[in-house]
């Protein structure tokens, strides 16, 4: 007979860095080396008009492609209008409407 | 026969060189633009850290000028620098043994940043309007009440591509805190939020103060920068931020927005690095010889700088480099 405890098995909530494979993320690094120098502001997101609509969060978004957490990346980047308002209040200059097209390039069909 | 010695700028740094050079006995001109000496301190209100009157600190700098038999030319603008002098407005040359440079720094124009609306919204200012109003006596709104709601936002014109200017201006983050500090004084009532992408306490007391600034006075600190500004139809302002810590983006509300305007370097520095040995570093900040032990000396044996020229530094930074140029110059004269 199965007990109830309350309890179930739910997945990890941690970044795991020891189980995520950044090799993607690599790959989009050395497409657009400016992306490293993203300071997390939330410019991009603060200024987005889709995220202004949906739950889409760009920031959120790319911060967890560069922790190696793909997963549902390329859905949520299929939010972007691609309207480049995000480009324009980026301090660190990246071309952040080419980053979102790169990274759709890079995990489609992952 | 005495050495003379030419120091351009009379701020902070270039008060504290020429009344140290007195000391020993070398002769001084102090060339300034404006019609009085101070510089950027004749702004000021309260000083971080300690809100020491800023007027007190120049009185004693004046003071000491005075005292020390230092020649002062006010309302003359230095065009050019060499090894032997300056060229001033009208293009007339005065020698020197040798020069130290202590022109500062320029304020950033928020009006550059249109997003964020000064000089188009009502009741956006920047920290230096903030400091004027305090001196007048009156902080309030354009229609004259009394916020009830002042966000602040850090890094104005500073670590920002898009305007040219990627240094972090330093003294910025430690300026907004005060002066949420400031409206809270004078607003007990009112809601002050603090917007943020890194908080810089470089200087003693300075974390003590962002500690008090949250516990004492409740400040709200929210870490995103805001994108864009707006009015409303209430007359006040819609901000627009990520609040990057939740991971949401965040609008607000406010009657007042304060942009924290950082420094950018001097307009003379580009004419002075025309002369020999004088670099400009890439963001524009005159580049001393080396920024360890040639921190006040130029590529020029006779040319020093102090200060805010070189990069954005404090009060007590900008004066001890004073007195550190001084003594540099006085060494250099003595082994001539
Ligand atoms: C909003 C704000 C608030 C601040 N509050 C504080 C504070 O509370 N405490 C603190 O420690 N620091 C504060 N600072 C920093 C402080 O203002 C600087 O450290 C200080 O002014 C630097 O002094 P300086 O002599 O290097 O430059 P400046 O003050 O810029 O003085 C330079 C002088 O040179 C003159 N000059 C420039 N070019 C020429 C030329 N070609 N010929 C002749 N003269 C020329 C200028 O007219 C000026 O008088 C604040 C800064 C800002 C932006
Ligand atoms: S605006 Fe630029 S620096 Fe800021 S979070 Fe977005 S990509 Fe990064
Ligand atoms: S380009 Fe995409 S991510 Fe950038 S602001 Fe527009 S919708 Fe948002
Ligand atoms: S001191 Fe603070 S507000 Fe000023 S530029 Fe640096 S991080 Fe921004």
């Amino acid at each position: 007979m199965a007990i109830n405890w309350g309890f179930n098995i739910a997945r990890p909530r941690a970044v795991d860095m020891d189980a995520n494979d950044l090799s993607i993320t690599r790959r989009i690094m050395a497409q657009m080396p400016e992306f490293q120098a993203c300071i997390a502001c939330g410019s991009c997101t603060a200024t987005c008009t889709a995220g202004n609509l949906t739950s889409f969060n760009f920031r959120r978004v790319h911060t967890l492609v560069r922790r190696g957490e793909y997963e549902g990346a390329y859905e949520e980047m299929g939010k972007c209008m691609l309207c480049g308002k995000c480009r324009l209040s980026c301090p660190r200059g990246i071309n952040t409407r080419g980053l979102v097209m790169l990274i759709k390039r890079e995990l489609e069909d992952k | 026969m005495s050495k003379k010695v030419i120091i351009v700028g009379g701020g902070a740094a270039g008060m504290k060189c020429a009344s140290t050079l007195r000391t020993q006995g070398v002769e001084v001109l102090l060339v300034e633009r404006d019609r009085t000496l101070g510089g950027k301190l004749n702004g000021w209100h309260k000083l971080f850290p300690t809100l020491t009157p800023a007027g007190e600190v120049l009185d004693a700098l004046k003071r000491e000028v005075a005292a020390s038999g230092a020649e002062v030319m006010t309302g003359t603008e230095v065009e050019r620098i060499a090894a032997n002098g300056v060229t001033v407005n009208g293009g007339r040359e005065l020698k020197a043994d040798a020069v130290v440079v202590c022109s500062g720094f320029d304020l950033f124009d928020a009006r550059i940043k249109e997003e964020y609306g000064y000089g188009i919204y009502d009741n956006v200012y920047t920290t230096v309007d903030i400091e004027r109003m305090l001196n007048e006596g009156r902080v309030a709104l354009a229609d004259g009440s009394a916020p009830r709601r002042i966000a602040f936002l850090h890094c104005v014109g500073s670590r920002d591509e898009k305007v040219g200017q990627r240094h972090c201006s330093r003294v910025c983050c430690i300026t907004g805190v005060k002066q949420a500090m400031e409206m809270k004084e004078l607003f007990p009532q009112a809601e002050v939020y603090n917007f943020y992408m890194d908080i810089r306490m470089f200087g003693p007391g300075y974390e003590e103060m962002y500690r008090e600034a949250q516990q004492k006075y409740n400040v709200n600190f929210i870490r995103g920068r805001i994108s864009e500004a707006s009015p409303t139809f209430d007359g006040r302002l819609q901000i627009k931020a990520e609040d990057t810590l939740v991971g949401r983006p965040l609008k607000m509300s406010v009657d007042m927005l304060v942009l924290i305007v950082g420094m950018r370097p001097g307009c003379s520095n580009g004419r002075f690095a025309c002369t020999e040995g004088v670099n400009l570093a890439p963001n524009g900040f005159v580049s001393p010889l080396n920024p360890f032990a040639g921190n006040v000396r130029s590529g020029a044996a006779s040319i020093f700088y102090a200060g805010t020229v070189t990069a954005p530094k404090n009060i007590g930074e900008s004066m001890n480099e004073g007195v550190a140029a001084a003594m540099s110059v006085v060494e250099y004269l003595n082994a001539r």
